[in-house]
């Protein structure tokens, strides 16, 4: 748990209006252009020439109108697992369980959408199913949550677990019982493109990024600007004094990892509802792995979040292109991440050696 | 016969830490198979004193010397070699392996580990002290004192000469207590030089052959191993609790203020605790009047910071408390408080404050999501830093702005700011701990001054120090704590500070009552 302790935490940053940008230079804008530099390193090794690549990648997944959109749709579960993870990273709980979460909000968005637009107008349908899906990962991070609480035992390792039995249990209920008769691949009914979330306007975009936008704001003004979000926080930079001032018992425990387990299950849903329409027994796309990443980027801000999250997305889907055409595997987004994460840690590290002689 | 040279002896010791002299010109002599006793409270210097017999650190003035030669003890391992190993107050083995692995941890890496010699070196020495662990035995199965046992046979493996133990019974069962008084003597029987540091003043005498007392980092006098013979054991006590405890040493604490100063107290009965138990003490009962102030003495670690923790909520504790009538068991922390309780903790950076939170959210942790400062769950920043700079300017709490965080400021401004958190609102009952541990001269002269002035305004005040001086200084009548009992209750007066001082070292409160007590017996 400790290991977040190197990453500072927003709050242990000056009040924005005293940030002075120098720094910011230093300890984030130095740290990304070296990780492109070392990446492109990579790259000269395996024989690819980096700045074709990177500018194919901006290409594909920025500069296109087609490739833009699908980043930003890439984006939208990124950015609510994101504000899963802030609530819990921010008050010192490590819900790694999120993966689990999002698969179970997504296989019960998947269960009961098709069946909910029929019986009902679109909006109360979806709106019903994506929170069935948050309640599904409410429910599936309340077991780690309770033992976090109550026991004390670590939230970590049972969330993995959990996740785990996430896997196996999603595919043997797909293949059992909530299989599409009509389909090959063992997967749910598909949700009519017509029943799905709608498009903003004028895109191919649909609006789950707006309400993915809206949820990592409003997680980042609930920590930011609430007595709950403080009280959030109070418990993951000093358990003890939350205890001593009276409000660090089990229900603030289970209160956190149970929001970021809502959020992971709507993470799902919404991705269900919005773009995929069915859920698939082999899906799993381990989102959280690169997502966490993303969050200690950010320093647990949600504003940042956002901007990592983009930035992340373009990567993917660029690379993803960059992929079949200049035969670079597509993990080398993950390598890319590294690296980042590595020099921002160099430079923070730096940083505070700086500040303390 | 005592042999000439004693094989450990410190010559005008001195050692400084920024601010305290902790070891003050201290000369003492361990002779070989003698136990000597080191009494002391805390912050008498003992731990600065074994620190540079184990190697840690080095003496700024004065000398130690071995065998008659002055040393430079330059590491842990160089003491070792000399002969001298040293038993911590916590334990260090490794709990998974067994008691022969332990002992195996320092073999060279190279070298194939010798269990079966480790293992009959163990038993014959376990035989020969009395010890009756099995080397084959796992750590983790074992009792403290039973793993206790085992640190100080290693510990005379690798020193061989010279064993210092840092306050080896404060772990321990009474019967744990006895068994290892009993190992000591087969050791010193041996011709070990034994050191056992504690604060108990009856062991010390029980299982010592000499005694010495450390008071405020300088030696307030000993009994030899000739007066030891002589004397009757009323005596000697009454002895050792006058250096310990007496006015025999000019006192060192120019801020105790006569008692003389204390407001009236009140009639009505603020705080009445009875039959109170926790995990750490037994049977409290007390009872504080509005506007007095109730001192807890003892020494650090008899359960003064359970019992009061347990008053404020913070841990679980059967028995009856009342606050001005209302029963408080079953309250929570934020009801208790809501009900003009008041904790003022000793463990300010720990659990008091949120070092990289600002000032003035740390002034409302106890009010957080209260009106005016949060209206509907979202924070009102304005009244938020207005209510910061108010009782900053109220409680003089220097800081560069209400947004600091608030580890930035000095021990002395925490402190003032947890008074300021704390005496807001309407309080009934104030609890104190330590209040003025760690602080310089200014600030606890500011503290001290705040506990009389809220006193004097009507609260009833529970004030729990280590320092005696600070007790008397400020307390209407006193309580002392010794191993989780209120041993008694005693009222300030010009011989409170004996007769608490016989209480915190275990003896009966008038030297009277003992000469009666050994006689019966």
């Amino acid at each position: 748990m400790s290991e977040a302790a190197g990453i500072t935490p927003v709050s242990r940053l000056p009040p924005r209006s005293r940030v002075p940008v120098p720094p910011f230079v230093g300890t984030t804008l130095v740290p990304i252009v070296l990780a492109l530099v070392a990446g492109g390193l990579v790259l000269a090794a395996i024989g690819t020439d980096p700045l074709a690549y990177y500018a194919y990648v901006l290409e594909r997944g920025l500069l296109r109108l087609r490739g833009l959109q699908a980043t930003l749709v890439h984006m939208i579960p990124l950015l609510i697992l994101g504000a899963a993870l802030i609530v819990s990273f921010r008050s010192g709980l490590w819900n790694l369980g999120i993966d689990g979460q999002y698969m179970l909000g997504m296989l019960t968005a998947g269960a009961l959408a098709p069946h909910l637009v029929q019986a009902m107008p679109l909006a109360p349908a979806l709106g019903l199913s994506a929170l069935a899906g948050g309640v599904a990962g409410t429910l599936w991070a309340l077991p780690p949550a309770w033992l976090r609480a109550r026991h004390g035992t670590n939230e970590v390792i049972s969330g993995l677990m959990m996740s785990l039995i996430a896997t196996s249990l999603v595919a043997a209920l797909v293949k059992l019982w909530l299989r599409d008769p009509a389909s090959l691949e063992p997967q749910t009914l598909t949700l009519a493109v017509g029943d799905r979330l709608p498009m903003i306007p004028g895109t191919d975009v649909n609006v789950g990024l707006v309400l993915a936008l809206l949820v990592v704001l409003g997680v980042h003004a609930m920590m930011t600007r609430t007595a709950a979000g403080l009280r959030f926080r109070v418990l993951g930079l000093n358990p003890a004094a939350a205890r001593h001032a009276g409000f660090g018992g089990p229900v603030l425990a289970m209160s956190v990892l149970c929001l970021s387990g809502f959020l992971g299950g709507l993470a799902g849903s919404v991705e269900l509802i919005g773009a995929l329409g069915k859920m698939q027994a082999s899906w799993n796309p381990a989102y959280g792995f690169a997502v966490v990443p993303l969050v200690f980027l950010s320093r647990f801000n949600g504003l940042a979040l956002i901007l990592l999250a983009f930035a992340f997305s373009v990567l993917e889907i660029g690379g993803a292109s960059a992929a079949t055409r200049l035969d670079v595997p597509q993990d080398f987004t993950l390598v890319l991440v590294g690296f980042v994460l590595i020099f921002l840690a160099l430079a923070e590290y730096l940083a505070q050696r700086r500040a303390e002689t | 016969m005592k042999p000439a040279v004693p094989i450990v002896a410190l010559d005008q010791v001195t050692k400084r830490f920024p601010g305290v002299v902790a070891n003050d010109r201290i000369s003492l002599a361990f002779q070989a198979g003698e136990v000597h006793a080191l009494l002391g409270e805390n912050g008498a210097g003992k731990s600065t004193l074994i620190s540079m017999l184990a190697g840690i650190q080095r003496p700024d003035e004065g000398a130690i010397l071995i065998d008659g030669q002055a040393v430079a003890l330059s590491s842990p391992g160089h003491a070792l070699r000399l002969g001298i190993g040293t038993v911590y107050q916590h334990r260090m083995l490794v709990p998974t392996l067994t008691v022969a692995e332990n002992l195996l941890l320092g073999t060279p890496w190279w070298q194939r580990p010798r269990r079966a010699a480790v293992a009959e070196r163990f038993r014959r020495d376990a035989r020969a002290f009395g010890i009756d662990v099995p080397p084959e035995a796992r750590v983790d199965g074992l009792s403290l004192g039973e793993q206790q046992q085992v640190e100080i046979i290693r510990a005379l493996w690798r020193g061989g000469r010279v064993l210092v133990l840092d306050e080896p019974t404060s772990m321990l069962s009474p019967q744990g207590v006895e068994e290892l008084g009993a190992m000591m003597r087969r050791m010193a029987a041996q011709g070990v030089s034994i050191i056992f540091i504690t604060h108990h003043l009856t062991e010390a005498l029980a299982f010592g052959d000499r005694v010495s007392v450390l008071r405020g980092g300088r030696c307030a006098g000993g009994i030899g191993t000739a007066e030891f013979g002589a004397l009757p054991r009323p005596a000697l006590m009454e002895r050792v609790v006058g250096m310990m405890f007496g006015t025999a040493v000019a006192n060192t604490n120019a801020l105790a203020a006569p008692s003389l100063a204390l407001p009236r107290a009140g009639d009505a009965t603020m705080l009445e605790v009875s039959d109170l138990s926790g995990q750490a003490f037994r049977d409290i009962r007390f009872d504080v009047r509005a506007g007095e102030i109730f001192g807890i003495a003892g020494v650090d670690g008899n359960g003064q910071t359970p019992l009061v923790q347990a008053l404020a909520g913070q841990i679980p504790s059967r028995g009856r408390v009342m606050l001005g009538g209302q029963d408080l068991q079953g309250r929570s922390i934020r009801q208790r408080h809501g009900m003009g309780l008041r904790y003022v903790t000793d463990d300010r950076g720990g659990e008091g404050t949120v070092a990289t939170l600002p000032v003035s959210l740390n002034l409302l942790l106890k009010d957080l999501g209260r009106a005016p400062f949060w209206k509907q769950g979202f924070a009102e920043r304005r009244a938020i830093q207005a209510h910061a700079s108010a009782r900053m300017r109220e409680f003089d709490v220097r800081a560069p702005s209400t947004e600091t965080p608030i580890g930035k400021l000095s021990g002395g401004n925490i402190q003032k700011a947890l008074l300021a958190r704390e005496l807001a609102g309407s309080p009934r009952l104030i609890i104190y701990n330590k209040p003025t541990h760690g602080l310089d001269l200014r600030n606890i002269e500011a503290t001290r001054a705040r506990i009389r002035e809220t006193a004097q305004a009507g609260l009833a005040t529970v004030l729990v120090s280590t320092d005696l001086s600070e007790v008397l200084a400020l307390s209407h009548r006193v309580g002392v704590m010794l191993r989780g009992r209120m041993v008694g209750i005693v009222g300030n007066g010009p011989d409170a500070r004996d007769r608490v001082g016989r209480l915190m070292a275990g003896l009966p409160e008038s030297a009277a009552e003992d000469a009666a007590g050994e006689a019966a017996a």
